[in-house]
């Protein structure tokens, strides 16, 4: 499994986790000083094609960051699925973005220059941060008044190579190529605009140009791992645990876990419609394997506190999902030990097993149903929400064990 | 290096206090900055899984001080509510640090190059105090639109655009979109 991003939390503490985020914050605000962004007119002639330096090191700092995050997520170092991705809500960021673009112009800064700004004591910067301030303060007042425009156009964990439905690879070396074309275009708006004489440039920019176009076709040629090459990375220490059976539940255990209000469970039964239709635990979500990739993101999102239990009518079908979402990384999954089956065994009463269940000498083998249903009556049977008067204290072997949530859950600008 | 004339924007200006006596340094290449800052916020993403950000703080802040005078109105506004409603302390986030170092990282660089002083940048045309007013107008316009945005330049153009998100990458056209339709019914500000 890969190392990063790291468990700052439980390696150094919350105290120590955010000793990090200072360290990060300041290394931030001695880069943004040192390239000139405290500096409103020089920010500000990006504008007039004067001096392309915001551009210049936008730009490139999100190539060379996206270049070093998708080459430590394609040599295995680095858990792309747990770094926060800016989920996509589309109107809302349009229209910010325009009412920004109209800030930056009036006011010459962006937040983070211009605390950058005030840090070097610049008036205007310390002005610029007293009406961001307010125009912060006034958005939490307003936003009451047009919530369902600022939740819309949601699109979640919404990337580049989804968009397009190419590797991330080739984003990156088409976004090589944009960026080298901006850059060129820049130096000679420069040139044409800002009497800039493109000879004292350093020539090492075309060097770096060529280490950039490289490492965008290594990222091509060497792709990002797929769900089985994840998989294969952990598959000795995850077969151990199968074969322990340290991550299959007991239903008893599920039961009270379904009961513990400072637990979130999501119940995945990943059997066909049709035995779902006939019988399942209340609650439980239906999903079919094939569907589980794709809601990868919205488990990912689920708070901290959430335990996955995959469930089918044995273990065989819920064993499979759970090696998907064990190799994605979505944290305290486990298997219903037994499936529904151990659980209807479990749970249901003498005359429902009298009238329900198939005698054991005729019960099918593989991932079937031990009982049989002549309708199909969902979570409506008593056994679908068992009375807890009558099962407490139930006794099993506690397996769930919660992680602390690597990466972060609500990151971003929040 | 760059084309924009100091002498030109940090015109004549009131009393220039410098704090440290070193000499000022110019500004390194933006080919520089732009390697120095990728690193920066690759190192971010790799080690804590998070970006950069800096309107997330400046608005917890706010958030916090908002909690002292009236915390029964932050705990019945849904989108206060989360960062300081209850028990909960605004501050208690990993931007709010992020957004201090910024300050401090800012300032040390400032005083190691010679540019901790009291001055107020414009453009040639413009008097001082109509500078700050419009200072003080665009943050408005640029916190409000960072916050309808969900992160400002650092919290959605830099991290959002490493990560490749979709809403990222068009919310920084509309940026720069919004700021080039304006940018020549207000070059008096700059020019």
């Amino acid at each position: 499994m890969p190392t990063f991003p790291l468990p700052l939390i439980q390696l150094f503490g919350q105290g120590g986790a955010y000793l990090i985020y200072l360290a990060i914050g300041i290394a931030f605000g001695a880069v943004l000083e040192v390239s000139g962004f405290a500096n409103s007119p020089k920010l500000a002639a990006q504008f007039y094609f004067k001096d392309m330096t915001v551009i210049k090191v936008m730009f490139g700092a999100i190539v060379v960051a996206m270049l070093l995050i998708l080459l430590a997520s394609g040599l295995g170092l680095l858990d792309y699925n747990l770094v926060w991705v800016n989920p996509t809500y589309m109107w809302p960021g349009i229209v910010g973005g325009l009412i920004m673009g109209i800030g930056f112009i009036l006011g010459g800064f962006c937040p983070g220059t211009s605390l950058v700004a005030a840090a070097t004591l610049k008036i205007d910067g310390m002005f610029f941060v007293l009406g961001a301030f307010f125009g912060i303060f006034m958005f939490g007042e307003t936003v009451s008044l047009f919530d369902d425009f600022w939740y819309s156009s949601y699109m979640g964990r919404f990337t580049l190579q989804d968009l397009f439905q190419v590797d991330a690879g080739v984003v990156a070396l088409v976004v090589v190529i944009m960026a080298l074309f901006v850059f060129w275009g820049s130096e000679q708006l420069e040139r044409i605009f800002g009497q800039k004489d493109l000879k004292i440039e350093p020539r090492w920019r075309y060097g770096a140009a060529g280490i950039i176009v490289l490492v965008g076709i290594i990222l091509v040629v060497i792709g990002q791992p797929t769900t089985e090459d994840k998989w294969a990375r952990m598959q000795t220490e995850r077969e151990t645990q199968l074969a322990d059976r340290l991550v299959q539940i007991d239903p008893g255990e599920l039961f009270d876990l379904m009961r513990n209000d400072r637990l979130k469970v999501v119940m995945l039964d990943v059997r066909s419609e049709a035995d779902f239709n006939r019988f399942h635990i209340l609650d439980a979500r239906h999903i079919l394997p094939a569907d589980v990739p794709a809601a990868l993101t919205d488990f990912h999102m689920e708070q901290e506190n959430t335990v996955f239990v995959v469930m089918s009518n044995d273990e065989v079908a819920a064993t499979e999902v759970w090696k998907l979402l064990v190799a994605e990384s979505i944290p305290n999954s486990y298997i219903l030990g037994g499936g529904v089956n151990a659980w209807l065994d479990k749970f249901s009463s003498d005359d429902f097993k009298a009238q329900y269940a198939l005698a054991t000498n005729i019960q099918p083998v593989g991932d079937q149903l031990h009982y049989n249903f002549p309708e199909s009556l969902g979570a409506r049977y008593p056994v679908s929400a068992p009375d807890p008067g009558l099962f407490h204290e139930l006794e099993y072997e506690s397996k769930v064990v919660l992680e602390i949530k690597r990466g972060p859950t609500g990151g971003g600008c929040g | 290096m760059a084309t924009y004339n100091p002498a030109q924007s940090q015109a004549a200006e009131g009393p220039k206090a410098a704090l440290s006596r070193r000499t000022t340094r110019p500004y390194v290449n933006p080919y520089v900055g732009a390697i120095l800052l990728g690193i920066v916020l690759f190192l971010s993403f790799f080690i804590t899984g998070n970006g950069l950000g800096a309107s997330g703080g400046m608005n917890r802040i706010i958030v916090y001080f908002e909690d002292l005078v009236a915390p029964t109105h932050i705990d019945r506004t849904p989108y206060l509510l989360e960062m300081a409603g209850g028990d909960k302390n605004a501050l208690d986030s990993w931007v709010v640090f992020v957004g201090i170092g910024v300050i401090v990282g800012g300032a040390i660089s400032g005083w190691a190059n010679g540019r901790l002083k009291f001055v107020t940048d414009r453009g040639p045309n413009i008097p001082v105090r109509l500078r700050w007013v419009m200072a003080f107008v665009g943050g408005a316009f640029m916190g409000y639109g960072a916050r309808m945005a969900r992160g400002c330049t650092s919290g959605q153009a830099l991290s959002g655009g490493a990560t490749l998100s979709v809403g990222s990458w068009v919310f920084m056209i509309a940026v720069f979109a919004g700021a080039y339709a304006l940018a020549y019914f207000v070059r008096k500000l700059w020019n």
